[in-house]
């Protein structure tokens, strides 16, 4: 009975952010500088009829962007799980731990570079450079990982290797002379504006095989949740397990800064509501879930982000952060009781 | 089927950082055994523990089960044969008891961890084993203590292991679910054929529950043996390092530190009657005399270890006029003498005498 009850649960909770992702992505597709009707978008996806100017701002604007924004946004939300995971700490994220700043600044750094000799970066080279930053910082909250314990020491420690990132970024930003610099500006604040087909091709590709593995990994995660010790009795090759999950969630975190910068509050707040909503903590459902779920709050964001003030574009990360960080508080305060 | 060694040790060194804590331990265990580690804390019984669990790393020496070296065995291997119940307080996220025990399946289970109706079927038996039927859709987290410890032990169980070991499952929890807990696991290792390897502090429950008892205490392993060679009241008093109070390793019971000087009051017990009055007059401390008891007398077990006292008599032997003597010139000392008897038979037919010499000098009371 029980059981009956649990399974209609997680099927109503699928059906509900399947339906949320539909609606946001049509919602988004349709909302921008030009007002298009339902009918001429269906005919412009589908058919590719229409004038040249819509055509083209559908093909060309919207719809890479809405991609970008669920492929991103799923990835960020499961990399905040795996990251709470892997700390056994509900506020770990891949903003909080400062992760997604480090990433911001190796590819900073590289960007500056690149553009004062003129070449343009391509989207490995800078996957490549946000992983580098990411297992930088990475390190350096790993290192702090086995002196603190407490759980808000930890996150208060990993936000000031974000802020010493974003300063040391800030800085190199406001000294770099290039036209480009606009665009740098914007991206290390956080957005998913001007995203191309082959930015896509390449963040889809990535998502997608590290996806796979983290789904795999789905049984060990299920058996570290009862911690390390029990874990390991059952069979959980502790060692690989912590170096996967840290590779996963750093190779996930990575590709969305490279892409749209740093993005707060994702990470911390999608796995939580998600597991209020499944009422379980099963990785098999979670998983899933927090990927469909992240890419649903990040198309909500994203809209207000393009059409609250528009022409203006928020960045993104001030609109994840007004709905994420109440999550946090709520989190934290809970957890005191 | 032979009977044979299913755990052993050769020459264990445990310790942390490479250091040994405790080292040359010998220890061995058949199926449908319980081996039971007791000693101080901090003495190292959660230490050995670990090492053989593999969740730290032993220093030197091997162990095999079931004919294996530990070390060359795969996780997987290990976790079929081997099942844990930690000290540790798991804090899950979101798990009912359900989902709790099922992670015992986790060695079974296929790449991606779902439960088969076998498996299903198999983690409600585990949880049946312990009377836990009705914990299946409650919170891991919101349940009381002894109900923690069935639950992680019904885990253990449906890992469908051939030996378990256990480190402390009693502590924290009231008499009620100790016993439980213990006449569930005596149960399993019996009609299942486990082996158990445990740690208790309660040494009367590990009196009666082991079938091998090791002591743990220093760098080396104290004793080991069967609970009848380990448990004597002077050894556990020493093992433990009892300087204030005693340990009676026949009932299992501690007894406060008598209280020296000259006897005030004399009791005259039997039978078990002086044993609330001996503990009262400890409490009030009181230094009191009792007699004349025999040696088989419950209440000369008590009295030895409370009286400043005790006038005592050979088993089965009447009363004797010496020690009638004996008794009288202690009486004139005191200032209050109690009895706690009604009637005396023909062997204690001395301490009526008693009574009557009492009664006589005015002494005679019945408040302390």
């Amino acid at each position: 009975m029980e059981q009956k009850k649990r399974t209609v649960r997680y099927c109503m909770a699928f059906a509900i952010l399947g339906a949320l992702l539909v609606c946001f992505f049509l919602w988004n597709i349709n909302s921008g500088s030009i007002d298009l009707s339902p009918r001429e978008i269906l005919d412009i996806i589908l058919w590719h009829k229409g004038d040249d100017t819509s055509c083209s701002i559908v093909w060309e604007i919207r719809l890479p962007r809405i991609l970008a924004v669920i492929i991103l946004g799923g990835a960020l939300s499961v990399s905040g799980f795996l990251l709470q995971t892997f700390f056994n700490n509900p506020i770990a994220g891949p903003f909080t731990l400062g992760i997604s700043s480090g990433a911001k600044l190796v590819v900073a750094l590289l960007m500056i570079f690149f553009l004062s000799r003129s070449v343009s970066m391509g989207s490995g080279a800078m996957i490549t450079a946000a992983f580098l930053g990411s297992l930088l910082s990475m390190g350096f909250v790993l290192l702090v990982a086995r002196k603190v314990h407490n759980m808000s020491m930890l996150v208060i420690c990993g936000v000031m290797i974000g802020y010493i990132c974003s300063a040391i970024t800030d800085f190199v930003v406001t000294f770099a002379d290039d036209s480009n610099i606009v665009n740098l500006h914007n991206w290390s604040l956080g957005s998913f504006s001007g995203m191309s087909w082959e930015n896509v091709k390449v963040m889809a590709a990535v998502v997608f095989l590290s996806m796979i593995f983290v789904f795999l990994l789905s049984k060990p995660i299920s058996a570290y949740q009862l911690g390390e010790n029990y874990a390991r009795n059952m069979g959980v090759n502790i060692m690989l397990f912590r170096i996967l999950l840290i590779l996963l969630s750093s190779i996930l975190s990575a590709c969305v800064t490279a892409f749209a910068g740093p993005i707060s509050f994702v990470g911390i707040a999608v796995p939580h509501i998600v597991k209020s909503l499944l009422k379980t903590a099963q990785p098999i459902l979670v998983i899933p879930a927090c990927y469909l779920g992240g890419a649903v709050f990040c198309l909500f964001c994203d809209l207000i982000a393009r059409t609250l003030f528009a022409p203006t574009e928020l960045s993104i990360s001030s609109v994840t952060a007004v709905f994420g960080a109440p999550v946090v508080i709520y989190i934290m305060i809970r957890r005191k009781r | 089927m032979r009977e044979e060694t299913y755990f052993q040790t050769e020459d264990l060194s445990v310790g942390y950082n490479g250091k040994p804590l405790i080292s040359e331990i010998r220890m061995r265990v058949k199926k449908g055994e319980i081996l039971t580690l007791i000693g101080p804390n901090g003495g190292g019984k959660s230490t050995i523990l670990k090492s053989i669990t593999r969740q730290l790393k032993s220093i030197g020496g091997s162990v095999y089960l079931d004919q294996k070296e530990l070390h060359t065995m795969s996780g997987k291997e290990l976790s079929r044969k081997m099942a844990v119940v930690l000290t540790e307080r798991i804090r899950p996220e979101l798990m009912n008891c359900e989902d709790v025990v099922a992670t015992g399946r986790y060695p079974y289970t296929g790449t991606l961890g779902i439960l088969t109706e076998e498996d299903r079927r198999k983690v409600r038996d585990a949880m049946e084993l312990v009377h836990a039927e009705e914990l299946k859709d409650r919170d891991f987290n919101a349940i009381s203590d002894g109900q923690r410890q069935r639950i992680l032990l019904a885990r253990a169980i449906c890992q469908e292991p051939e030996m378990i070991v256990l480190d402390e499952p009693t502590s924290f929890l009231d008499i009620r679910h100790k016993l439980e807990l213990l006449t569930i696991l005596k149960q399993m290792v019996t009609e299942n054929h486990v082996a158990v390897i445990m740690s208790l502090h309660e040494l009367d429950l590990a009196q009666k529950i082991s079938d091998f008892v090791i002591c743990v205490h220093g760098d080396r392993i104290n004793r080991a043996g069967t609970p009848e060679e380990v448990f004597t009241s002077e050894y556990i008093c020493s093992l433990y390092g009892l300087t204030s109070g005693s340990y009676d390793a026949r009932f299992g019971c501690v007894e406060m530190e008598a209280v020296k000087g000259t006897p005030e009051v004399f009791v005259i017990a039997g039978g078990g009657s002086g044993i609330p009055v001996f503990r009262r007059l400890q409490r009030s401390r009181i230094p009191f005399a009792a007699g004349v008891l025999h040696k088989n007398d419950v209440d000369y077990e008590v009295a030895r270890s409370l009286a400043a006292e005790v006038i005592a008599e050979e088993p089965f032997e009447p009363v004797s006029e010496s020690h009638i003597r004996q008794a009288l010139e202690c009486m004139k000392q005191c200032r209050k003498v109690i009895c706690c008897l009604e009637s005396f038979g023909t062997m204690n037919a001395g301490n009526e005498r008693l009574l009557q010499a009492a009664q006589q000098s005015g002494k005679l009371t019945t408040r302390i």
